[in-house]
């Protein structure tokens, strides 16, 4: 029997062996292929929906490629979807990057810059949020099996999302304020932080991901 | 909880071999990368620095090829530096699997080139690398420029003005390394670094002198730094990385262990 497909998106944006190595390592039951094709993805058991880079590049790129339908479609058949970094930003409905951004609109909400004036116990915060941050896990789910709450995650965004819908938060952080940094809702999820980069809990979270049985 | 304060230890490569040299000379062999960052990896390092000195002068297949080697093991962030000078060479690199490029000389000679390298492919994997030395006499408020070839050239350029400039053209981190502490073991120039660091809005990291674990506290909490780099005292067993996070978080400070 042939190996289930995981498809990485490849829309043009940012490096993405990273993103496949990872899951090589995690999931070697599955074949793990970097694709733009509509047929390889939409053959695919799940998919992983990445991006880096400025949002208004990011989703010309997804318009252009066509996948402004795709992933919304591919999301309702109930597979398994998860959006990276910036793939989780274009996932909500409107960035406010690059003076206002409409984004797929696959999970309600807004997302802001975290501003130059933040602050946190009384010291300036830089932005990007770069590097190593906790994130606390305000539900139950399959993606934190064996991983424990307040875990280590590799983060490098100037960017935050705030769901409008609280029950789909899984995970927060804090930095200068709180903000939403993991989203679940039926088969559809989205991280902020890079798992493929966040050593054992990041591997950890996508070997969860290649495994969960989602319910559409 | 907080962001943690980020270890990174700093791989200098030389035809394949990572080297670390006294102040850019007397170099001594510390080892194949592509171990030396699995161990590194395996230690908790937040983040690998891969500076390939020999770029400057010859092919940079070997360079590509090891990126890519360590980049399908090593599941932190990797940032590699050394003769990145055009838009195809960062996409070179991250297509190999850098997540960030270090970008020195070619920002001096071509400062706009920070600007288009931001634009494409993001703030966020654009460093730029400043290596500053005192020029300052002793009775004068202090002062810094930056130096080119290994130290050796100055460019009359203020570091502080540099540094907020290269961040305003796009630079998502600065890495400041001091070149009168470079190899000394003496600990980081702590006056440049909070300079730096309080005039610029995004993460910098401290670079250059670390000679013990007290002056990797000493860069973060005097020096503001927000990620602290060292080489030689990781590379030849001085310390190890869980050591070094331990003692820093003795001493107060939010580190990933």
């Amino acid at each position: 029997m042939s190996k289930a497909t995981i498809a990485v998106i490849d829309y043009g944006m940012g490096n993405l062996h990273s993103v496949a190595s990872a899951l090589e390592h995690v999931a070697p039951n599955h074949n793990i292929v970097i694709s733009s094709d509509a047929d390889v993805i939409g053959n695919s058991e799940r998919i992983i929906f990445p991006g880096v880079g400025a949002m208004r590049d990011c989703m010309a790129e997804i318009k252009r490629l066509n996948f402004h339908t795709l992933v919304p479609e591919f999301i309702a058949s109930g597979k398994p979807v998860l959006g990276i970094c910036v793939g989780m930003q274009a996932l909500m409905s409107h960035s406010e990057e690059n003076n206002g951004v409409d984004a797929i609109n696959q999970l309600p909400g807004r997302v802001k810059f975290f501003g130059e004036d933040l602050k946190e116990n009384g010291e300036r915060v830089k932005v990007p949020h770069m590097g190593w941050n906790t994130v606390q896990q305000n539900a139950d789910h399959p993606l934190w099996h064996n991983i424990e709450n307040h875990a280590h995650f590799y983060f490098v965004h100037s960017y935050y999302a705030k769901s409008e819908n609280p029950d789909v938060v899984i995970g927060r952080c804090q930095y200068g304020l709180e903000f939403d940094v993991v989203l679940a809702k039926n088969n559809l999820a989205a991280v902020q932080f890079h798992p493929e980069k966040s050593h054992s809990n990041g591997l950890q979270l996508l070997k969860n991901f290649s495994q969960w049985q989602a319910d559409s | 909880m907080a962001l943690a304060k980020r270890i990174i230890p700093c791989l200098d490569v030389e035809n394949g071999r990572v080297v670390k040299g006294v102040q850019f000379v007397d170099i001594r062999d510390a080892g194949d990368p592509v171990e030396v960052s699995k161990r590194y990896n395996e230690q908790g390092a937040d983040e690998i620095t891969f500076l390939d000195i020999t770029a400057t002068h010859e092919g940079r297949d070997t360079t590509v090829h090891t990126v890519e080697k360590i980049a399908s093991e090593v599941f932190i962030p990797l940032t590699v530096g050394g003769g990145i000078r055009t838009v195809d060479d960062i996409r070179t690199m991250l297509n190999a699997g850098a997540d960030k490029v270090s970008i020195n000389s070619a920002a001096i000679f071509n400062p706009d080139f920070v600007k288009e390298a931001a634009d494409r492919f993001g703030s966020q994997c654009i460093v730029v690398a400043i290596d500053a030395k005192c020029v300052s006499a002793e009775d004068e408020t202090k002062r810094w420029e930056i130096f080119t070839h290994g130290g050796r050239k100055s460019t009359g350029i203020d570091a502080v003005e540099w540094a907020k400039k290269m961040t305003a053209y796009g630079a998502g981190e600065i890495l400041l390394t001091s070149m009168d502490q470079d190899g000394m073991k003496n600990g980081f120039d702590l006056d440049v670094t909070s300079a730096i660091s309080e005039a610029v809005p995004v993460p910098v990291i401290a670079s250059g002198g670390v000679g013990n674990l007290q002056h990797l506290v000493d860069g973060v909490k005097l020096g503001k730094a927000d990620a602290v780099l060292a080489a030689s005292i990781f590379h030849f067993g001085e310390y190890s990385v869980p050591e070094a996070k331990q003692y820093m978080r003795e001493q107060g400070i939010e580190v990933r262990l």
